[in-house]
């Protein structure tokens, strides 16, 4: 594992795209004025004719992919995480997973780690809103190894998916040949100290804090959660079983998103203290990628403080 | 099964007609008035425009229509069940507990029900995702999208019509139910949509004015859109809210409300005639 590597998953996502849509016929894009920052400017270079930029129209555009879905086209809409799942909720709650149509909805820039556009363009609720929808299948990945395995995946799933990425590049945690399955937490490490448990831009940070403990002579295990629903309960209730200390941290409010899913979980099967480490409850800020997670908690420091 | 003569049609109309209120009666609640104003409409597209088949609902090149203004449910089921999709005693469970018929349309459901609805404003977006696939894959079938004249309030409707006029739809063809009223009052009065045409036409639409309770004038305008190349048709269909029913014709109170028994029967008893 090298950390070093960096890049960024909306890249990954994009170059996974025009991979798929060279073996799929039937995969269709749709953008709505942001192809540039999607990425999704490759797969329109490629495939003019199955690329569609719905201009700055995002409730339309998941509508229309709605309807792409009902004819047998594979949709992949894209914008940030604020516009697709905040402004075109209702789209995507009674177009889409009401009717379980095969709508791929793939947002970029999530969180705070946005960084300098500011607290209307980060989006910290998108889990919470996504992984409440009947249907809804939602997918956080933390590198590029891993984005490109949930993308080619989620081609196959017939029903609606939601895919959190990120604006900032982020390490290259896995090899290219590490196995994934939709549903499956990945465990790094066997530490029994604590579990971190982690999603999307954490993952590196809770790795970081991980290497930084050890050679304090503390051991933790990380869990690396890049399909937030369905969550892989049996992979938390035994990492709590199997550690002293349950830790979630994420580039989302506290409020509904990672934190919360593993506490349902325990608080059903094994009731275990959590700490979770997120945004609290407040609306993001402009500066850095770095300067924010610092500033919210969200890096490996904070994780590091905690022991 | 096309059904050409204009009497024939008409008979059909009223007959969903009465079904549209049997079926909000038994169910104790649902939106008559809306449903009653386009049932020509439904009528005329049912029976004499689309290209469908009851026996195979989800045939991949048949026409598709999506109810966007979803409340109007009883004016499609009834169409539906008329059309043979399912049975005419399966109105009888229309909003119950046990029964397909959801208060709005509910695709995986119904046969004949192309798209889910009910929350306003999405259909047409819906309808040009449909058209844009029968362009792509050269099926060259053709989508109708029902708007309530309130429901084009909502402004996905507008970044919609874009999106028809951007692609240059000229398979599909939007209809506006234009009763001029709406929950609260009259659509005048509650925000108004000033000139509907015009709106239409400036968002790069083929615009037909039509008298949406006349079926001759509803067959001339579906004609007239089929033959029209290079851009979206939207129908703007002139119609009486409750039409048909005395005492529901261009009154709001029946927006939403099931008759009691006694304007049931009398409800019915004026269909009959």
């Amino acid at each position: 594992m090298n950390l070093d590597k960096k890049i960024t998953t909306r890249q990954s996502y994009a170059e996974a795209l025009k991979e798929l849509g060279e073996k799929n016929k039937n995969i269709v894009v749709l953008d709505a004025d942001l192809s540039r920052s999607t990425k999704t400017d490759i797969f329109a270079k490629a495939f003019p004719e199955r690329f569609f930029n719905m201009g700055i129209s995002e409730q339309d555009m998941i509508g229309t992919s709605a309807g792409f879905a009902t004819c047998g086209k594979i949709p992949f809409a894209n914008t940030y995480a604020i516009f697709a799942a905040g402004r075109a909720y209702d789209q995507i709650r009674n177009s889409v997973c009401y009717p379980n149509l095969n709508v791929k909805i793939c947002a970029a820039h999530a969180g705070v780690t946005v960084g300098a556009d500011g607290a209307t363009h980060q989006m910290l609720e998108d889990i919470a809103m996504m992984r409440v929808l009947p249907n809804m299948k939602v997918f956080s990945p933390s590198d590029d190894v891993q984005t490109k395995f949930i993308i080619k995946e989620i081609s196959k799933i017939n029903g609606p998916c939601y895919v959190r990425l990120a604006r900032i590049s982020t390490p290259v945690i896995y090899d290219e040949d590490e196995k994934f399955e939709i549903g499956k937490a990945k465990q790094i490490g066997k530490g029994e100290d604590a579990t971190i448990i982690a999603t999307g831009v954490c993952v590196a940070e809770a790795l970081k804090a991980k290497a930084i403990l050890e050679k304090k002579g503390i051991f933790v295990r990380v869990l690396d959660i890049h399909t937030i629903k369905p969550i892989d309960r049996d992979a938390i209730v035994r990492c709590a079983q199997e550690t002293k200390k349950i830790i979630t941290i994420e580039d989302h409010s506290i409020l509904g998103g990672l934190g919360s899913a593993v506490c349902e979980v325990l608080a059903e099967e094994y009731p275990t203290k959590v700490t979770r480490l997120g945004i609290n409850d407040s609306f993001g800020k402009s500066g850095s990628a770095e300067e924010l997670m610092k500033l919210f908690k969200i890096d490996a420091q904070a994780i590091v403080s905690l022991f | 099964m096309k059904v050409t003569k204009i009497e024939a049609l008409e008979k059909i109309a009223n007959d969903i007609r009465i079904n549209i209120i049997k079926t909000v009666y038994n169910a104790g609640s649902g939106h008559p008035g809306g449903s009653l104003s386009c049932a020509d409409i439904l009528t005329v597209l049912y029976f004499n425009q689309m290209n469908i088949n009851p026996q195979d609902p989800r045939a991949e090149g048949r026409d598709r229509f999506v109810l966007s203004k979803g409340h109007c449910s009883p004016a499609l089921y009834s169409t539906l069940a008329r059309r043979g999709y399912f049975k005419e005693e399966d109105l009888k469970g229309f909003r119950k507990i046990d029964s397909n018929l959801q208060g709005h349309p509910d695709m995986n459901k119904v046969p004949g029900v192309d798209m889910s609805t009910g929350s306003l404003g999405q259909g047409l977006s819906v309808a040009n995702g449909m058209a844009i696939s029968s362009k792509m894959n050269s099926m060259g079938y053709r989508v109708y999208c029902l708007l309530g004249d309130g429901e084009i309030q909502e402004g996905q409707v507008w970044e919609a019509a874009m999106t028809s006029s951007k692609y240059k739809l000229d398979n599909l063809c939007v209809i506006v139910d234009n009763n001029n009223l709406q929950i609260d009052g009259d659509i005048q009065s509650v925000k108004g949509l000033n000139k509907i045409e015009e709106k239409f036409e400036s968002f790069g639409f083929n615009v037909i004015s039509v008298d949406g309770n006349n079926i001759e004038q509803l067959i001339d305008g579906f004609d007239r859109a089929k033959m029209t190349k290079g851009m979206p048709t939207a129908i703007i269909a002139k119609t009486i809210k409750g039409k048909g029913v005395s005492f529901m014709e261009n009154n709001v109170i029946w927006h939403g409300t099931a008759p009691k028994e006694d304007e049931y029967k009398l409800a019915i008893s004026e269909l009959e005639k």
